[in-house]
């Protein structure tokens, strides 16, 4: 560990004309290459080591780590708190802000303090219920709702204000995003509220679980019809997918998991295995390969929940990257690495 | 009550008329209200409007009705209180994640929203409500705006 002479871990990038946020992300995007970015299961824990640890898993393999906002209401460390950790050492984050837990008051608090701490992207979310998680006792608040928290983020990115008006001396520079889920019911709504989203300030969209490719075909051509995918403020669209356990597991998913759609085919696919967790991978590998080749698709967002191991190799197999190694700390100089990346290992920390 | 809620969504192109209808006449009657004063005629119009809309959209009384935007199906009736449209929990069926027995209010809102003549207005960004104005009458708040964007130099008050 060094204290003179190095740039800070987390340092932003000159904000280039046409983007809104000092991050990797937004330049990855706008260059028009195929990005990739995966989240992290914030730990039950308060050791730091942990957040990195799981963080190391990415090195080299994607363009941003998400980090969730007690997803499916189940408590855990919060996701200011995890990027702030990564950002320390100079991973991009997405951060994940649900209305389900906080007011605005909170809300707008906790951006300002994610902006200073390094964090480029935030995306915004309505959260699940409160009966889907470890606390269904809890007050759920939803404040705002995903389209407002959007635009309030917006607000006091482009206009440098609270949503009650009073003045920020330093607004947070933001690369804004949203969700969807093209694939559950009003499906013919879900391009119209994308559009909406747009509107309301969102720049990129990370979509729920994509089981079903000729649905995401039809919401992609869609919103490509609303005109959402060209222009200065056009959007990015990065359809969720990940790799299924077993068809076991696939059908609890289903069955217990509110939003996720899993056609039939792809249990019978799963049970007609011999190795399920395999068939899970290359049923992955298959969907990204189509998914890249749907127009105006401009990345992916791979959710590997207790599989995050296994987003190098489906990255590595199906070569989505082509040849591009995402920055990680130490990609260009050994010294930085993550000090948990199983790499960092062998070097000795100096001594202040 | 649930019912008469999905049945008021099914003719909701005949509701977005009597209101249509009604709004004139309300803002018409702006002198009236002037006359008693806003603040004492709060109470008994507030009354009436909480048990009409109460019966016909489950209506929470948020202070800021935004039915004629959401094919009349009252957004305060998400039990994540959602007023841009539906969460992505919907299930197969067009039922509430959080409520299975509940058909999704925003799966009402869309299909009564495309029975209306303004059925864009649903794609329109709904501000966050003001909480201040919770329980209060959401009429005399129209009138009052509308008087005052027409006529800024007398305010409705």
């Amino acid at each position: 560990m060094k204290f003179d002479d190095e740039p800070v871990p987390g340092y932003s990038l000159p904000i280039l004309p046409g983007h809104t946020s000092p991050g990797r992300f937004e330049r990855v995007l706008r260059a028009g290459k195929f990005a990739i970015t995966s989240e992290i299961d914030p730990p039950d824990s308060a050791d730091p080591a942990e957040v990195l640890k799981r963080a190391a898993v990415f090195d080299g393999y994607v363009d941003a780590i998400n980090a969730t906002d007690g997803s499916g209401a189940n408590c855990h460390m919060s996701s200011v708190g995890v990027c702030s950790l990564l950002t320390r050492v100079g991973y991009s984050t997405i951060l994940q802000i649900s209305c389900r837990d906080r007011n605005r008051i909170a809300i707008q608090g906790e951006i300002l303090g994610a902006a200073a701490m390094g964090a480029c992207n935030l995306l915004c979310l309505t959260g699940d219920g409160v009966q889907a998680g470890d606390h269904p006792q809890a007050k759920p608040v939803f404040d705002l709702d995903s389209m407002s928290l959007l635009e309030t983020a917006r607000t006091m990115r482009d206009e440098s204000r609270f949503q009650s008006g009073r003045k920020l001396t330093s607004p947070p520079k933001l690369f804004l995003g949203g969700a969807a889920n093209p694939f559950v019911p009003p499906r013919d709504w879900r391009p119209h509220r994308t559009a909406k989203k747009a509107a309301a300030g969102a720049q990129f969209i990370q979509t729920q679980y994509c089981f079903d490719v000729p649905l995401l075909r039809e919401y992609m051509a869609k919103v490509n019809d609303l005109g959402l995918l060209e222009g200065p403020n056009r959007i990015f669209i990065l359809p969720g997918i990940g790799p299924l356990a077993s068809a076991r597991g696939a059908k609890w998913i289903r069955e217990n998991v509110p939003g996720v759609h899993i056609p039939d085919a792809v249990i019978k696919r799963l049970e007609g295995a011999e190795n399920q967790k395999e068939e899970g991978k290359r049923l992955c590998m298959d969907l990204l390969q189509e998914i890249r080749e749907i127009p105006g698709v401009s990345g992916a967002h791979i959710m590997a929940y207790r599989q995050e191991h296994a987003v190098a190799e489906i990255i590595e197999k199906t070569g989505v990257l082509e040849g591009r190694v995402p920055w990680y700390p130490g990609r260009d100089n050994p010294e930085d690495l993550n000090p948990e990346s199983p790499d960092a290992l062998s070097s000795t920390p100096e001594t202040v | 009550m649930y019912k008469v809620r999905r049945w008021v969504v099914r003719h909701s192109r005949f509701f977005e008329a009597v209101y249509r209808t009604f709004e004139p006449v309300i803002i018409k009657l702006h002198p009236v209200w002037k006359r008693i004063g806003y603040g004492r005629v709060e109470a008994p119009v507030r009354f009436v409007e909480k048990n009409v809309k109460g019966f016909l959209f489950d209506c929470q009384m948020c202070g800021k009705c935004a039915l004629s935007s959401t094919g009349m199906s009252c957004p305060m009736n998400c039990p994540k209180n959602l007023r841009n449209g539906p969460c992505g929990g919907v299930r197969a069926n067009g039922h509430c994640e959080v409520e299975p027995e509940m058909r999704c209010v925003w799966v009402d809102a869309w299909e009564g929203s495309q029975q209306m003549k303004g059925s864009d207005k649903i794609h329109a960004v709904q501000l966050p409500v003001d909480n201040r104005i919770k329980g209060s009458s959401s009429w005399l708040r129209e009138v009052r705006q509308v008087v005052e964007t027409h006529d800024p130099d007398s305010p409705a008050n």
